[in-house]
């Protein structure tokens, strides 16, 4: 398997040149790179991402989250970008503290982010502010509790 | 509940439910359609009846455990489910798989995308009114299920691809068995064309019916045959090779209409190059060879080693009784399945059970791409719509 040199993704250079603190950490493992965004910069981040002439990532493949519990920030959103016409892809990750865990929505980058948002609203109960129909998905209306997180047992609550 | 309030208000419209319980909705998706008159205003779909969180579940498997609920996710596919896994988990332990084990994959998953296909042509031909195609698209694929029941003794919930390698040995008479239905297959794929391709009630249904934009199509994440019908030429299997595909000669067929006739062209083209990559993986699987990579502690020995050796025994007891950990960390991995880019997101705390699994499913995504498709369309063509997305909701609900 390849190692990647983290020091010169192009993507992180791009994504530092905008602003030094939007790759505030680089990691490889098995040949893939993740770039730990800050919340607040994430939206800035996928934009430039996506627009960048060198980047180009123009497809958002997955958006989904880990629960750390009980590591605090607890959640961890992953997001898997895919550049065609470069053929590379990118995974972005944003740490999100539990307490009235929130981050900003990536819909008005990619419209299909949607549902991948709805799932993780649903199932881990982080919101996404601007989400423009932020509602369950998978589950009905009326069910109470986030399935998804590691302190909610797999038998369903006693 | 999902509701859809009249965005005009005004008294020309009315909200029509499509589902849960409908032939054509291919399981349980529901949709609620704003009309006025036979046309759609707008839709939105409710999915979630099928949901059984095989996600969570996953993390009270072991790794090896887990493999068995991937079948169940696209039930129409579960060779392609267990590769991407399969894979995932391979490169998360950083794990070769031998060469002949790669090659039977790839025709296993060739052949599934076949079977697949199918199935779709099938029931997306009986939706829009052609009974007979149906019969011979499943009659057709019962051979090829009848391959997978003699490698792995299960016609659909296969398993047969385990972490490093395969579950058994390619049993004998398999050459001749995948031969015969290779020769069969190209003469029916024909026969079928003759039946649609050139039928006036088919390009009547279809042609110029659910069209989406290239650009809208990426923005909205669509992948498979869908973008490849709008005229994007993007296959993992040439842009990020997994499983030895890079030595296989392949062409990705695209079309540049995107409706609902250009994604029939596209997946009836793929079937070929599907069976042209499979007569290609069979001469190459060698007739002898590990089917297993050798990694004590993580892929089980094989019964005569288990029978013989103290150690292999141990580890033998230890995999089945404990499982095994991987190093901690995450990773992605992406293959195209029938339906787009399957992808499994695994991470792993250095713990004998995952942390997480998340599938990637191609008909979840997909799907969100409906409304793009029917708004401003007649009823009818919701049906010629929901069909050429291609869902299958095991998957889309997990």
């Amino acid at each position: 398997m390849e190692t990647v040199d983290r020091e010169h993704v192009p993507a992180v250079e791009r994504l530092r040149a905008w602003n030094p603190r939007a790759a505030a950490e680089v990691l490889e493992f098995r040949g893939e790179i993740t770039v730990v965004v800050p919340a607040e910069l994430l939206r800035g981040a996928a934009e430039r991402l996506r627009d960048d002439p060198s980047l180009q990532f123009n497809l958002l493949s997955d958006l989904t989250c880990v629960d750390r519990f009980p590591a605090e920030p607890r959640f961890e959103l992953n997001i898997q970008l895919l550049s065609i016409p470069y053929c590379s892809r990118l995974r972005l990750r944003v740490r999100v503290p539990g307490a009235g865990a929130a981050v900003e929505s990536l819909v008005p980058v990619w419209p299909g982010a949607n549902w991948m948002e709805r799932e993780v609203f649903d199932l881990f109960g982080v919101r996404f502010e601007g989400h423009p129909d932020l509602r369950r998905i998978l589950l009905p209306e009326d069910f109470e509790g986030h399935p998804l997180r590691r302190d909610y047992p797999v038998e369903g609550p006693r | 509940m999902t509701t859809i309030e009249t965005a005009t208000g005004s008294a020309r419209t009315m909200v029509l439910n499509m589902g849960p319980q409908h032939p054509s909705t291919h399981g349980v998706l529901r949709v609620l359609l704003e009309l006025d008159g036979e046309n759609v205003v707008r839709a939105a779909s409710d999915i979630g009846y099928l949901h059984t969180g095989i996600e969570k579940s996953c993390e009270a498997k072991t790794y090896s455990q887990a493999i068995t609920l991937t079948d169940r996710l696209d039930y129409l596919a579960p060779l392609s489910n267990n590769l991407c896994y399969c894979l995932a988990v391979e490169k998360l332990l950083g794990l070769e798989v031998p060469k002949r084990a790669q090659y039977v994959r790839v025709m296993l998953t060739e052949l599934t995308r076949v079977a697949s296909h199918l199935v779709w042509l099938g029931t997306h031909a009986i939706d829009l009114g052609a009974m007979s195609v149906f019969l011979y698209c499943f009659r057709e694929r019962e051979e090829i299920m009848k391959i997978f029941e003699m490698f792995s003794g299960q016609r659909m919930m296969t398993s047969y691809f385990r972490i490093g390698g395969l579950a058994l040995e390619p049993p004998p008479g398999w050459y001749e068995a995948v031969e015969r239905v290779v020769a069969l297959l190209p003469g029916r794929i024909s026969e079928y064309e003759d039946l649609l391709t050139q039928n006036r009630i088919w390009i009547g249904r279809t042609q110029g019916i659910g069209h989406i934009s290239p650009e809208d199509a990426i923005s909205w994440s669509v992948t498979g045959p869908m973008l490849r019908a709008a005229g994007v030429a993007f296959d993992i299997r040439k842009a990020f090779p997994y499983s030895s595909y890079e030595e296989f000669e392949f062409e990705i067929p695209t079309r540049t209409e995107s409706d609902c006739y250009a994604r029939y062209l596209v997946r009836v083209a793929e079937m070929r190059e599907s069976l042209k990559i499979v007569r290609q993986a069979m001469a190459k699987v060698p007739p002898e060879g590990p089917i297993r990579a050798e990694a004590p502690g993580i892929v089980p020995p094989g019964r005569e080693k288990m029978k013989t050796e103290m150690e292999a025994l141990i580890y033998h007891f230890k995999i089945f009784t404990e499982g095994f950990a991987p190093p901690p960390g995450e990773v992605y991995q992406a293959i195209e399945s029938p339906r787009g880019e399957l992808g499994f997101f695994v991470a792993s705390d250095g713990s004998p059970k995952p942390l997480r699994v998340h599938v990637r499913a191609p008909s979840f995504v997909n799907l969100q791409a409906l409304p793009k498709l029917v708004e401003g369309r007649l009823i009818a063509d919701v049906v010629a719509c929901v069909g050429t997305t291609d869902i299958v909701l095991g998957e889309v609900d997990r």
